[in-house]
């Protein structure tokens, strides 16, 4: 669409700025309202929180709490990345593979990766092994689910091209059928990034003594500090936003850009 | 035309093709068609929609095998699709991943035409000069119009210098104008470089305008009706007596 002739660009940007803050106002509003109506000892105020997230910022603690789950994470869902794309590409280029490992596979994925917190500690005791191997589980079906099903909707025509031209087995996975694939694997890297982040920060709740979901555990029972709780699960949300809109930077990159256009 | 027309090139002998329904009825497609098509002729099947059109074209371009009878060329039974034969179809198959530079070079992969980066590029940078797309090489193809990718595709075909051509409707999907625009395009470089021409078509005027010979499919199971020559030299104008009158015998042949 055409810009219009009569609203600059910065209107129609304020346009569509205003709505989702104006939602974010009402609810601290509502917020704040609701804690000086009740008067309550321990709920706090937007304000509250605020302060308590400055506490932690002066004394240091809240980066090496994020720094913690950040390398948990970074570590298992590249783990995952290794293990998925390989294993998806496989299954779903070789259809013997995909019969054979896609039942197990489907069986796996629905157990929730908080189940596995037992088993976890049980093989791999309280320390940093214990979450890397939850974020693994958890991100890693769906990356090669999604890797999987790329491969089988690889339209036909191009196949069937590359065949035609008689291309050997390596130029055909290199510029078919792995660029066919990468869309696909970069929507299953969001996917599994997403569960990354959920997971770590429950898995920290109950095997860990660092990380953000330590933090709340933490500041509640290190003396119902509810203003850290809240400002660690505001932290927990802006740092999921990026991460996904970092993996989102990837559909922009020239070689899925096809994908994306029309 | 040429003293190689003597030799045949593509050899169809008697092929038959049924399909099974989902209710497991057998539904008969090909139904004992046979064709010989001499070297560097251009010839053009044409028949209704529906009537089998695209399944002959895959069993001779080597895609599917026909349930009996044989497809040879040079002698050779077709067990499979080769570079020797390039299919160019109505949607196309660019790869949109590939730069248009990128997507020249990668049929020459399967050649030996050129063995290094550097030749294979110095090729594809030629070839995309013959169709109009100099100054383009570096583009994706999402960035071009419906004609230009259709000049993406038949440089790719010719880069691999193919000894025939399989075109499957090829310009039906672009307007009428672009259509007769690639039409000339076609045979502006069928006179350089000589291909041996299989074109399966619906429309008439697209054959006459072409082929040396045309041929008339009846509805399923499909095999030839009738044959034509075309003796007019080129350019031809569908205007022309002759050409009006070959429509009009062909469209007759089709039921209309």
């Amino acid at each position: 669409m055409n810009s219009t002739t009569t609203t600059p660009g910065w209107a129609r940007a304020l346009g569509r700025l205003l709505p989702p803050l104006a939602v974010i106002a009402a609810v601290l509003a509502v917020w704040w309202w609701s804690v000086a109506r009740s008067d309550s000892p321990i709920f706090p105020t937007p304000w509250g929180v605020v302060t308590g997230a400055w506490e932690l910022v002066e004394d240091g603690s809240l980066w090496e709490h994020i720094s913690a789950s950040l390398t948990r994470v970074g570590i298992g869902f590249g783990l995952a990345v290794l293990v998925a794309v390989p294993l998806g590409l496989w299954m779903g280029w070789v259809a013997g593979a995909y019969r054979t490992l896609n039942p197990i596979f489907q069986m796996l994925r629905p157990i929730s990766p908080i189940a596995w917190i037992p088993l976890a500690i049980l093989w791999f005791g309280m320390d940093d092994i214990s979450p890397i191997f939850l974020i693994f589980i958890s991100s890693v079906f769906p990356m090669i689910v999604q890797t999987t099903s790329g491969v089988h909707t690889i339209e036909r025509r191009y196949l069937r091209a590359a065949a035609n031209f008689g291309v050997p087995r390596g130029v055909l996975f290199r510029q078919v059928v792995i660029p066919a694939v990468l869309p696909e694997i970069i929507v299953g890297m969001r996917i599994g990034i997403g569960v990354a982040w959920l997971v770590v920060v429950a898995a920290e709740m109950i095997a860990l003594r660092s990380g953000l979901g330590y933090l709340i555990m933490d500041s509640r029972n290190a003396g119902n500090r509810y203003d850290l709780v809240i400002a660690s699960m505001v932290i927990i949300g802006v740092i999921g936003l990026l991460l996904d809109g970092s993996t989102r930077l990837l559909e922009r990159l020239k070689i899925v850009k096809w994908r994306y256009v029309r | 035309m040429s003293d190689k027309k003597n030799n045949t090139k593509i050899e169809i002998d008697d092929i038959r093709k049924s399909f099974r329904n989902a209710k497991g009825a057998e539904l008969p497609v090909v139904g004992g068609l046979t064709l010989q098509v001499m070297d560097g002729e251009f010839v053009a099947i044409v028949g209704p929609s529906g009537c089998g059109k695209s399944t002959l074209m895959n069993m001779i371009a080597g895609f599917e095998r026909p349930d009996s009878g044989q497809v040879r060329i040079d002698g050779r039974e077709v067990t499979g699709p080769s570079p020797k034969g390039i299919v160019i179809s109505q949607h196309g198959s660019v790869f949109p991943w590939l730069t248009v530079q990128q997507n020249l070079m990668f049929g020459l992969r399967g050649t030996s035409h050129a063995e290094t980066k550097e030749e294979r590029m110095a090729l594809a940078d030629h070839y995309a000069a013959m169709v109009g797309l100099k100054g383009f090489e570096g583009a994706y193809p999402h960035e071009l119009s419906g004609g230009m990718l259709k000049r993406v595709e038949l440089a790719r075909a010719f880069i691999v210098k193919p000894e025939i051509l399989y075109l499957d409707e090829p310009f039906s999907a672009l307007d009428a104008l672009m259509n007769m625009k690639m039409r000339n395009e076609l045979l502006r470089i069928l006179a350089e470089e000589r291909h041996t021409v299989l074109l399966i078509t619906h429309d008439v005027e697209e054959a006459i305008y072409m082929a040396d010979r045309i041929m008339v499919l009846s509805p399923r199971p499909t095999k030839i009706q009738a044959s034509f020559e075309v003796d007019a030299p080129h350019p031809r104008r569908l205007g022309d007596a002759w050409a009006q009158e070959m429509r009009e015998a062909i469209l007759r042949e089709l039921g209309l």
